[in-house]
């Protein structure tokens, strides 16, 4: 079938992803639709006579299929449902209780500097005091920015599942999961819709049985929420651009369980634990229990961690292990599992946020708040911000060009807490580019100050070191060679054998709440991936792959769908990709077609995680 | 067949098998730990009878399709989400529950009862389709009563394949032992087809199909009939799910022949 067969369809507003910032679009925009009696507030330009022809199009196969464990102060959700009740959202409670503790290193296989190991020993030396139980030491304070009280606690599954029942409820907006957009149409500087992915193409996206070309939907307005690795997103980022001194340089995997706990243990549903300073002292993680015996456990992966064998499935099970923990989640079971890429500028990896036909909203468009650790609340909120002035140009029939949508939209959001805080988290987290040390100092700062005091780092992407710098004194070069070498003819990530070499216990599994990463993707992800798709993760070069000593795609592929190669490239494998894109930011070659532009293009696909616990 | 057929499909969802199901008692018998928070997909069974139903209608011009689906109206909603884009049909929804654990003879009279009232259904061009199975009932019995119900005689059950003769009799193959199927022909309808996998593969999602689906399909779910099943007289002495059992080994490059002797050995030993 030729290009020219592609089919077309008309609608008013196209939206791409169904996450927190369309769930707050859609909502706001379905409530402004249609009048008491049933006939159209405003009327579709597409099919006059009808409301507005809205349609949103989502990557996973069911609404839902997102990763996130949720502790939100949820100022916009309740905004949008003054009269919420979350017992009516499974997996969802109130915020009871919050800890914030610094967890110490009970094994001493993790890299510390000088200033925490000595922090270390004065914290263990105090282990008396009220604070100090099972090797973590609980901050007495927690600074009001950091406070969550008066939130909740969420699975993003079952409130985005909530949130699309109630939308489509409403007949004003439909959505279709398990349908992934390839990009943007974009003709001249107006964006003028998306175009869906092909389908019926082997992997290299050729034509094959029941080949049907991605169909294009055009629409007066495409309402970008695609998060942070979205191929919509990222595509316009690279036509336009972002604003001077705006990029995105940092970044975090996410990677988190929800289990079962076991019988003789239960948490109060709301209770909240924050941590810092185990497996590595770059690594944050955190627990939320979501009833009396489901939680939440997870950490975050910073690219700023330099070790470049950094795995995040790994270094999860160490910290579910840490005593602190393991107390309630030893003997748990495994119900769900996924991995996510946070976009964690913040504020400074702001793209230009509308265009003529075109607005961004959620953590694509830089809404994250990397001081607060929150993004839901501010994604809600910038959806809900587009959805009313949407509703406002369409009343007034004017047309969604960059202009009006500035006038509105923008002009909505600078006003808003959104950037206020957004401003104040902009440079918080600089002086980890150092040091942990620095870096918790400079949120401490600019949390107090409103962010006029910070700690400077560092400016630019976030490299990670060479293996050997980074096991300096620790493993020698000949012996990393050696595993490096074993490990590529049996086509292994190096972190097992190297974290092991260098103290990490190995993990005794259990076959229900520790098992491998390939059982994790079976029991907990249970990862999907449709026929007739083409690869989304594609190596633009791969004699570059075949040179890259370190392919740290592979220490941190979310679902070790990517490989090492005995001949000394990579491969990838859909059937067990969790679509975190942790591969492409985490990429050391950059290319020549942009700057800052990966080997690793990671483009528009079907299937992935199959859970809507997470 | 002048006018073409008028097909009507028969299902309704099942909890998601990849998700964790847990049986339980709940109040009103056997359930499903928290079915409703469990995302939904379309019956696998009925889903190849909606497919084929699809393509028959567009290989016979005139011909129409018909979704007849009892479920909680909430879930409906979401599995159309998925199952719009896939092929063109009309939406009958009742609103009621598609548990597992219900009676088949309750849930055949309600499926009976909507189709009965289909506008201008045409029973000499009807041809019912549904799944021979269900994915959450195994009785097998559900079509059967259905077809019983409206006074359907010519039933078939675990079809693999329909054909249309030129003559316009319908030759059917039903699965019997032994991989082989039986072959019969039928002259004209209505019949019940029980649909076992079909030969089709699932359709790729089609924009303008979902469009043109939904502008029917919420309606349907609005004016949606609530439907009462009773469970009187119903005993559920135990409930178990299938026991999996799994073990996960990489290997690379192995010969068709070896997994096959792997296999062969496995069940032997087991």
């Amino acid at each position: 079938m030729l290009d020219s067969e592609r089919q077309s369809i008309d609608l008013d507003i196209v939206c791409v992803g169904l996450g927190p910032a369309t769930g707050g679009f859609l909502t706001t925009l379905s409530r402004g639709l249609i009048r008491a009696d049933g006939t159209p507030e405003i009327e579709s330009k597409v099919m006059p006579g009808m409301p507005l022809q809205v349609a949103c199009y989502e990557r996973a196969d069911d609404i839902g299929f997102g990763v996130s464990g949720i502790a939100t102060r949820a100022r916009s959700l309740k905004e949008s449902f003054p009269e919420l009740n979350v017992a009516e959202i499974s997996l969802a409670a109130e915020i009871t209780s919050e800890k914030v503790l610094y967890l110490l290193d009970p094994i001493g296989a993790g890299r510390r500097s000088p200033t925490l190991r000595m922090a270390d020993r004065i914290i263990r030396a105090l282990k008396w005091l009220p604070f100090f139980e099972k090797d973590a030491f609980e901050l007495p304070y927690i600074p009001p920015f950091l406070r969550k009280e008066g939130g909740f606690v969420f699975s993003i599954g079952q409130l985005m599942q909530w949130v699309g029942a109630d939308l489509m409820s409403t007949g004003t907006a439909v959505i279709w999961p398990g349908t992934p957009v390839s990009g943007p149409l974009i003709e001249g500087e107006n964006v003028v819709g998306v175009r869906l992915v092909d389908q019926g193409v082997d992997k290299e996206g050729r034509p094959a049985g029941g080949y049907m070309p991605g169909m294009d939907i055009r629409a007066a307005l495409t309402v970008v929420g695609d998060g942070p690795v979205g191929p919509v997103g990222r595509q316009l980022d690279e036509h336009f651009g972002f604003p001077e001194g705006n990029q995105h340089t940092e970044w975090a995997v996410g990677a988190k369980m929800v289990i079962d706990l076991r019988d003789d243990v239960r948490l109060e549903p709301g209770t909240i634990f924050h941590t810092f300073g185990f497996p590595e002292p770059e690594i944050f993680g955190f627990m939320y229990a979501h009833t009396e015996c489901i939680v939440s456990a997870g950490i975050f992966v910073p690219s700023w961690f330099k070790n470049p064998a950094r795995t995040s499935y790994r270094y999860l099970q160490h910290w579910m292990m840490h005593p602190y923990f393991w107390r309630y989640l030893e003997g748990g079971r495994l119900r769900s599992w996924g991995a996510k890429s946070l976009q964690e500028s913040g504020r400074r990896g702001e793209p230009f946020l509308v265009g003529n036909g075109y607005a961004r909203i959620g953590e694509g468009s830089g809404s994250t708040n990397v001081l607060t650790g929150s993004g839901v609340d501010e994604a809600w909120m910038t959806g809900k911000q587009l959805a009313e002035s949407v509703l406002e140009l369409a009343k007034a029939e004017k047309q969604y060009t960059k202009e009006n949508l500035e006038q509105t939209y923008v002009k909505k959001r600078r006003s808003s807490w959104v950037e206020k805080e957004g401003r104040i988290a902009e440079k918080s987290r600089d002086g980890f580019q150092r040091s942990v040390v620095r870096g918790m100092i400079g949120m401490v700062l600019a949390g107090f100050t409103g962010g006029k005091l910070t700690l400077s780092g560092k400016s630019g992407k976030d490299e990670a070191s060479t293996l050997e710098d980074y096991y300096r004194g620790k493993i020698p070069p000949a012996e990393l060679d050696r595993i490096r070498r074993e490990c590529t003819e049996q086509g292994l990530p190096l972190h097992d054998a190297l974290m092991q070499k260098v103290g990490w216990p190995e993990i005794p599994f259990d076959g229900q709440l520790l098992v491998s990463q390939q059982d994790a993707l079976l029991m907990g992800g249970k990862v999907q991936a449709p026929a007739g798709y083409a690869d989304h993760v594609v190596f633009l070069y791969p004699e570059l792959c075949e040179n890259c000593g370190d392919k740290i795609c592979v220490e941190i592929c979310s679902g070790q769908a990517i490989e090492r190669e005995p001949e000394g490239g990579v491969r990838f494998d859909r059937e067990k990709c969790v679509h975190c894109g942790a591969c492409f930011w985490n990429c050391s070659h950059s290319v020549a077609a942009g700057e800052g532009k990966s080997n690793i293009e990671f483009r528009a696909g079907a299937g992935g995680l199959h859970s809507a616990e997470n | 067949m002048n006018g073409g057929y008028q097909i009507v499909v028969c299902g309704s969802i099942v909890p998601d098998p990849l998700q964790t199901l847990e049986p339980v008692a709940g109040p009103t018998g056997p359930a499903l730990r928290n079915e409703m928070m469990l995302p939904a997909v379309l019956d696998p069974w009925a889903a190849h009878a909606l497919y084929e139903a699809a393509n028959l209608a567009k290989q016979h011009s005139g011909s129409k399709v018909w979704w007849v689906a009892l479920g909680p109206k909430a879930k409906l909603q979401q599995l159309m989400m998925s199952m719009a884009q896939k092929v063109p049909f009309e939406l009958v929804a009742l609103d009621g529950t598609a548990s597992g654990f219900s009676d088949s003879w309750e849930v055949a009279e309600a499926l009976a009862g909507a189709i009965e009232s289909i506008p201008e259904l045409d029973r000499d061009r009807l041809l019912l389709f549904g799944g021979w199975e269900s994915a959450s009932r195994g009785t097998g019995v559900t079509m059967q009563m259905v077809g019983e119900r409206l006074g359907i005689t010519d039933q078939f059950q675990g079809v693999d394949e329909l054909t249309i003769e030129s003559d316009g009799s319908l030759r059917l193959l039903e699965r019997v032992e032994g991989g082989h199927h039986q072959v019969s022909v039928c002259g004209s309808p209505p019949v019940v087809v029980g649909w076992a996998t079909g030969r089709l593969p699932e359709p790729p999602n089609n924009p303008q199909v979902g469009m043109l689906n939904m502008r029917t399909v919420m309606p349907a779910l609005q004016r949606a009939k609530l439907v009462q099943l009773s469970t009187e007289g119903l005993t559920f002495h135990s409930v178990d799910l299938p026991e999996q059992r799994r073990e996960t080994r990489i290997v690379r490059d192995s010969s068709a022949d070896e997994i096959a002797l792997e296999l062969v050995d496995w069940i032997k030993s087991d």
